[in-house]
């Protein structure tokens, strides 16, 4: 493609077209859905020319983040997918490649955790690569997921940093959306992103070199390990140097978050991925009501822009912070790291409620929002928010009559 | 018997390369270091390991490697996928992106036993299904021995491990017998399989210099008589691997273009309890009384798989 094109593309679509314009030459695929489409795509990709180098099927996620981690060691630019118990079966590996310190993208398809198995999103899985050293960015958008893949390589390629990346979407609410993309062309890429040259010693036998060996003692292992924070933390600054750049060369520019209506904003929903526009929409309609809300969305996750969310979320009275994932027993996982940030702030927020929805796809609806809104004005907000009100309860009741496992009430 | 063409007759025709300098982290006397260190010879200096959660992980502790290739250390059970990113990249490197022939790499994956046949065992089907151009080596020392000799998949029939002890409830300590990797995996057809006894070097020297010259999967499981946890001192770990040849307990063999061939057979087979009685794991047999229905199994199991080749 030599020039700019808009073409509908579900988020997996461009997912795909991200790493066909990356110019990626290794994919080893496991399929999982909600994420199939994308290495199904690939694989045709590479099996007509199209794509430049190898598609391997493996066997499990744990050989292929393995096999993605030591191609990227071996000086190729390596994208692949996966999604939920994939994640979790991989995640010993993506645990040992972060530590490898090599680039590459990894995009996952949100889709809730077993048990019980189900195939609608939300984020306990990729929560659970939180703190395995992946740079993350999260996306609303089949446009965000496209350009955060192209950002993605120029970031984890970046000498300061040589961290594999995980751009996430949600499944189904995204992964099989259709929306407007737009492609650069091939040459405005490549000059954006140029053909892979590994900046770090790669795996060749004019450079024999031993890499992740083991360690002794804490001192070691601990200078790896401020080593790895370290690159992570730079990650950071060159996301906005390369957002910059991503603006300069294609106009559209993306912060580490993104504020919608916010400047006034009484009340404010932070949020991420494609429940945002939900969220959203919420903010609408709840204006055009005479309530000030506002909305910021998390997109820049890993490493965690602290200061960023700070900053903007610091004056504002009250905040919700809309949790999809569920850490039993504590809540939200997002919510402490938000508070976290605010902690030191004289103007911090009166209120911060943590909010738990949206769990294994579960509909977000404006009642909803009310509900949060209501509960922000309460004295005493208790905590968290477990979005699951009567109505849900009766749904839940519902399917128990329909099994006979219920009475049903006269 | 069909004697390999090898080009190795005696000990002195050996390689003097040594790929593997001295002073390693590994126990004095571990067979399966032996087994390396000459597999290496024959494979030259251009290679990378891609090594499993094991004993050998030992090899290279930071900021050192007794190697004169390439390491990198992976998981317990992804040796083999590491290994088929290795080689896909490189072969992408020399297709597509000028990457010369000179830099190219032989693959190899250095695993133990537990690894081998447990935890990574399916990564490893899955290579040879591919067909992954690469070397195994499975030092085999029947039990997890990093971890202080626990059972694995390989332990045999009758030897004490950690969690297989034998009491008086369970006189012979591990009660199931050793699973049949070799079996297994000929079952997939490799382009090349073979087991290999540190205590026949020329055999070993020749099955790895004729596996250099194939490609695809080239698996070889080498005997690795381990002081540590089968008890016995250093210096009787050749004498422990010629036993365990001698006895007929481990068939030297190779399976190449559909055949097995028996490439070292012993003359006279000794009786299994000259190898036992020397190891502090089938101790148990011994003392405090003899086991003689145990002892007698074991010989049977021998004598019954040399029968379908005698």
């Amino acid at each position: 493609m030599k020039t700019p094109k808009k073409i509908m593309l579900t988020g997996n679509k461009a997912a795909a077209w991200g790493a066909r314009m990356a110019r990626v030459e290794y994919v080893p695929a496991f399929p999982i859905t909600p994420q199939t489409e994308i290495v199904e795509t690939l694989a045709k990709w590479f099996a007509d020319g199209t794509m430049q180098g190898k598609f391997t099927n493996m066997d499990s996620e744990h050989s292929m983040f393995m096999a993605a981690g030591s191609a990227g060691a071996t000086g190729v630019r390596v994208f692949t997918a996966s999604s939920s118990q994939g994640i979790l079966h991989g995640l010993e590996s993506l645990y040992t490649v972060t530590g490898w310190r090599v680039p590459m993208v990894i995009v996952n398809v949100s889709r809730a955790l077993a048990t019980p198995i189900t195939l609608e999103p939300d984020h306990n899985d990729v929560m659970s690569t939180r703190d395995c050293g992946l740079i993350q960015l999260h996306a609303e958008t089949c446009q965000e997921v496209f350009d955060f893949i192209l950002m993605g390589y120029k970031i984890a390629e970046d000498p300061e940093v040589c961290l594999p990346l995980l751009v996430n979407l949600d499944g189904f609410y995204l992964s099989f959306t259709r929306e407007p993309v737009l492609i650069p062309g091939e040459d405005e890429v490549r000059n954006f992103l140029p053909l892979y040259t590994a900046t770090q010693p790669v795996f060749q036998a004019s450079q024999p070199m031993a890499r992740a060996s083991a360690v002794f003692g804490g001192v070691t292992y601990t200078s790896f390990k401020l080593q790895q924070e370290l690159a992570s933390r730079n990650a950071e600054k060159i996301f906005a140097k390369t957002a910059h750049d991503f603006k300069d060369r294609f106009g559209r520019y993306y912060g580490p978050v993104e504020t919608f209506h916010l400047d006034d904003a009484e009340y404010v929903f932070v949020m991420s991925n494609s429940f945002a526009t939900k969220g959203k929409s919420a903010v609408i309609k709840l204006r055009q009501q005479g309530i000030k809300a506002g909305l910021l969305k998390l997109r820049l996750f890993r490493p965690f822009p602290s200061e960023a969310i700070a900053s903007v979320l610091a004056g504002h009275a009250k905040v919700a912070v809309i949790d999809q994932n569920l850490a039993p027993g504590m809540g939200g996982i997002t919510y402490p790291e938000i508070v976290t940030a605010l902690y030191d702030k004289k103007n911090r927020p009166e209120k911060i409620l943590s909010v738990i929805g949206g769990l294994g796809g579960k509909d977000m609806d404006d009642q909803d929002f009310r509900t949060i809104i209501e509960t922000l004005d309460k004295s005493n907000m208790g905590k968290p928010l477990f979005l699951y009100d009567e109505e849900d309860a009766k749904n839940f009741d519902r399917l128990l009559k329909i099994a006979k496992l219920k009475e049903v009430s006269s | 018997m069909k004697v390999l063409t090898g080009a190795y007759r005696k000990i002195k025709d050996l390689h003097p390369h040594e790929a593997i300098a001295p002073g390693t982290g590994l126990c004095a006397g571990c067979g399966g270091l032996e087994g390396l260190r000459m597999a290496l010879k024959e494979l030259g200096d251009d290679y990378i390991i891609c090594n499993a959660a094991g004993c050998f992980t030992l090899l290279s502790v930071y900021p050192f490697t007794p190697l004169k290739g390439s390491w990198l250390y992976t998981t317990m059970g992804g040796p083999t996928p590491a290994a088929q990113g290795v080689r896909d990249a490189l072969d992408i490197r020399m297709r597509h992106r000028g990457l010369e022939e000179k830099e190219n790499l032989n693959v190899i994956v250095v695993a133990g036993d537990g690894s081998s046949n447990d935890i990574g065992f399916g990564a490893t089907s899955a290579a040879i299904h591919r067909g992954l151009d690469f070397i195994y080596f499975c030092y085999d020392n029947e039990a997890y021995g990093n971890t202080g000799f626990q059972l694995s998949a390989a332990s045999p029939y009758a030897s004490a491990t950690q969690t297989t002890p034998s009491t008086d409830v369970h006189e012979a300590g591990t009660e199931i017998n050793k699973k049949d990797l070799f079996e297994i995996w000929k079952a997939q057809k490799p382009v090349y399989l073979a087991t290999v006894s540190p205590r026949e070097p020329i055999d070993l020297s020749n099955k790895f210099a004729k596996a250099s010259h194939l490609k695809g999967p080239r698996m070889f499981i080498c005997m690795s008589p381990c002081p540590t946890g089968w008890g016995f001192e250093p210096k009787e770990a050749q004498l422990i691997a010629k036993l365990a040849v001698d006895t007929g307990i481990f068939p030297v063999k190779e399976y190449y273009e559909g055949e097995v061939v028996h490439t070292v057979r012993p003359r006279k087979r000794l009786p299994v309890e000259k190898f036992l009685e020397r190891q502090k794991r089938f101790r148990h047999l011994f003392k405090p009384h003899r086991q003689d229905v145990v002892i007698k199994h074991i010989q049977q199991r021998v004598d019954e798989y040399w029968g379908q080749y005698e």
